[in-house]
């Protein structure tokens, strides 16, 4: 099997995260980045596929100069080697067009699988497995609780909110995972030795034949034209139980019209 | 100072600390609950493995990396850190440094991958300190040693996946009339070898210590590891080593205390601010982040004595007698921080307090490490 997994660098969902003042992109320098954490349960699927069934695993991450460390550590789960597309032009770059710029690089790599996780934790839009598959040509298994690989034919558990569909697939095909999959690997030492010595290759726009004015600010099909910091959290209302504290707090429901 | 690859093991650990053994440990601490599934997920992540070069199935590592994740681990609790570290020092180390081809091939392998814990018995109900007060005796017939003695407050030694102790033992006298003291593994389960029930211990809660009798136990001749009679040289280097370990795992301890005590001072307000705005409260801070730091600096400089091959008795028991007095000083000043909180068991200070003593008893008390270091002073 021969896997192919996107890996997105993110500002850390637990730190304090903002848009840039300037260009309403996310601002990547004052927030510490990490590995989009889906897609660590995503490395962890290709890595246990191919312990079980042979294969390579090869990581493919878009984005600034600066997510080589999100590969870095990206490869010293496991992985052989990894794919940076990076290039000046790409900022801004909207959903449409960033699997369009994934799609080109994936056409060069012989994926049977396509492994990414179901949404990452700053843009959210959860459409990019969908939107790579229909570029590709290929099924879209999204949303995978359990992964099941028996020859050419993919089995997912597709978590819904009542419960699980089945869907099957022959490779290649892309699948999406949540974060109730499996239970991913942290670094060993071996692993952080390893992948100081595994290829990264990185692509430019021209290297996958994809033109700068369908991708970044020029192309975007939806732009982010203002933005605001969240309102601070209102002092809220204290009710004090004199023995009639439940027939005010159904008052106060009743005036919010929740009841 | 340290690695690109020093720095990203650093954090790999403390990403499974803060995740995986923070948000459980307290509870397995409450019950005196030995954490297998944490220990099963350090063996996935290769702690166990850390020092071992690959072609003994480890990760390559140096004795740094393991004092790194002891740091990193005991920053957030002690019970799981001692448990890698007697693996490791105390369990694994001496089979793969003084072992034959057979006993490594037959048990280092589960061991560097954590499936298996070994554990190492010195100390006697009698003989603690004076290690050379041994009095279990271990006598040849035919082709099997016949032991019989008592060992007591033996880390690691009565788990489900505890493999074997290796236990010192009298076999003879020595020309000059000093007991003749060697190394022998002792399977567990071998019969006659009990594990008595746990210990009602202060701290350390999560980790597994036991007393262990030894009655007529039988075990091959083979079992012997190293060179008879060269038990006691061969412990003292092994205590020497565990040494720096002891007092990373100590300088995370004193650590963890700042990192609680900061975020504490930030949010708890008296007499209308915060009580991290009390000078009071500040210096006491500052102090205990100057003791963390140089406990720091000083299992550094053991570590980096000891992987250059030069003489680090005097470095290793300068360390681990600092970093031990600065994690029970800071482990006072935090829980003092914390007030009342500081007294209740959920707190992850009180946690702290209650596992700071022992690092001034372990591996050799303070007054040894005294000792030791005047010695080397040549007084
Ligand atoms: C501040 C801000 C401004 C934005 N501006 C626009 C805009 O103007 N117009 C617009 O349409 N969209 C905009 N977006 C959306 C942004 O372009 C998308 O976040 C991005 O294109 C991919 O979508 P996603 O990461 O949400 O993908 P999802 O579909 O949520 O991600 C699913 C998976 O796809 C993979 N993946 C996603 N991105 C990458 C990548 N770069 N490299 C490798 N793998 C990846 C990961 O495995 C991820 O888990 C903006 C987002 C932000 C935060
Ligand atoms: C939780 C726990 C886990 C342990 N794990 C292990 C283990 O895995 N394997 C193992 O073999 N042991 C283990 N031990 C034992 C530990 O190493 C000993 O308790 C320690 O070495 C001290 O020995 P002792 O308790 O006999 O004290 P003693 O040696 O009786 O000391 C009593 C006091 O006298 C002082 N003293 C002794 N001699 C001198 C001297 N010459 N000059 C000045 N003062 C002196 C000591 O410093 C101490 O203050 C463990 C202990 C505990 C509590």
């Amino acid at each position: 099997m021969n896997i192919v997994v996107l890996v997105k660098q993110v500002p850390d969902s637990g730190a304090e995260r903002s848009l840039r003042a300037d260009d309403n992109t996310v601002d990547r320098g004052a927030a510490s980045n990490v590995i989009n954490e889906m897609d660590e349960y995503a490395i962890e699927e290709a890595l246990k596929i191919t312990e079980a069934h042979g294969g390579e695993v090869t990581v493919l991450t878009m984005g600034p100069a600066g997510a080589s460390d999100s590969i870095r550590k990206a490869l010293s789960m496991g992985p052989a080697k990894a794919v940076h597309i990076v290039d000046d032009a790409l900022r801004g770059s909207c959903a449409v067009s960033t699997s369009k710029v994934i799609a080109a690089a994936l056409g060069g790599l012989n994926a049977d699988i396509i492994l990414c996780g179901s949404e990452s934790t700053d843009g959210r839009v959860q459409v990019l497995p969908h939107m790579l598959a229909e570029r590709l040509g290929v099924a879209a298994l999204t949303g995978a609780r359990k992964l099941t690989v028996d020859g050419s034919t993919l089995t997912i558990e597709r978590q819904t909110d009542e419960g699980y569909e089945v869907v099957t697939a022959s490779t290649p095909a892309v699948v999406s995972v949540w974060d109730t999959i499996n239970e991913p690997r942290y670094p060993s030492f071996k692993g952080i030795m390893a992948a100081k010595k595994k290829p990264v290759d990185t692509k430019s726009l021209a290297d996958l034949g994809v033109d700068a004015s369908e991708v970044g600010f020029a192309g975007a099909t939806s732009t982010v034209l203002d933005h605001a910091q969240r309102p601070p959290r209102s002092a809220g209302q204290k009710v004090v139980d004199e023995g009639d504290g439940g027939v005010k707090l159904v008052e106060y429901l009743a005036t919010e019209k929740f009841v | 100072m340290l690695t690109e690859e020093h720095e990203a093991l650093r954090t790999s650990v403390r990403e499974f600390a803060r995740e995986v053994v923070a948000p459980v440990i307290g509870e397995f601490y409450e019950k005196h609950a030995f954490p297998y599934d944490i220990v099963r997920r350090m063996g996935t992540m290769g702690l166990f493995g850390l020092p071992f070069p690959e072609d003994a199935g480890g990760m390559g590592g140096d004795y740094l990396a393991l004092c790194l994740t002891l740091e990193e681990l005991a920053r957030v609790d002690s019970s799981v850190a001692i448990t890698l570290e007697a693996a490791i020092s105390l369990g694994a180390m001496p089979i793969y440094r003084f072992g034959t081809e057979e006993q490594r091939a037959r048990w280092l392998p589960d061991l560097v991958s954590g499936e298996s814990l070994a554990a190492f018995g010195l100390t006697e109900p009698g003989a603690g300190s004076d290690a050379g007060g041994t009095t279990t005796r271990a006598v040849l017939d035919g082709d099997e040693w016949v032991i019989n003695g008592t060992k007591c407050f033996i880390t690691n030694s009565g788990t489900d996946i505890t493999s074997l102790v290796t236990v010192t033992a009298v076999t003879g006298t020595n020309p000059d009339g000093s007991k003749e003291i060697s190394s022998i593994i002792v399977p567990s389960g071998t019969p006659g070898f009990t594990v008595l029930p746990g210990y009602s211990k202060v701290g350390w809660c999560a980790s597994d210590t036991h007393e262990l009798a030894f009655d007529d136990v039988r075990v091959p001749a083979a079992n012997l590891l190293g060179p008879r009679g060269r038990g006691f040289a061969q412990f003292l280097r092994i205590l020497d080593e565990g040494r720096i370990a002891i007092a990373a795992l100590s300088t995370g301890l004193a650590q963890g205390c700042v990192d609680e005590s900061v975020a504490y001072a930030r949010q708890r307000h008296a007499f209308g601010r915060a009580i991290g705005d009390f000078q009071a409260i500040q210096f006491k801070i500052s102090d205990m982040e100057v003791r963390a730091h140089t406990s720091r600096l000083a299992y550094y400089d053991a570590a980096a004595r000891l992987l250059s091959g030069a003489d680090f008795k005097r470095a290793a028991a300068i360390a681990k007698l600092h970093a031990s007095e600065a994690a029970v000083d800071n482990a006072r000043d935090a829980t003092q921080i914390h007030g009342g909180y500081g007294f209740m068991n959920e707190t992850p200070v009180a946690r702290f307090w209650r596992d700071a003593k022992i690092l001034e008893i372990g591996e050799g008390t303070s007054e040894i490490q005294r000792m030791i270091i005047a010695r080397d002073l040549g007084i």
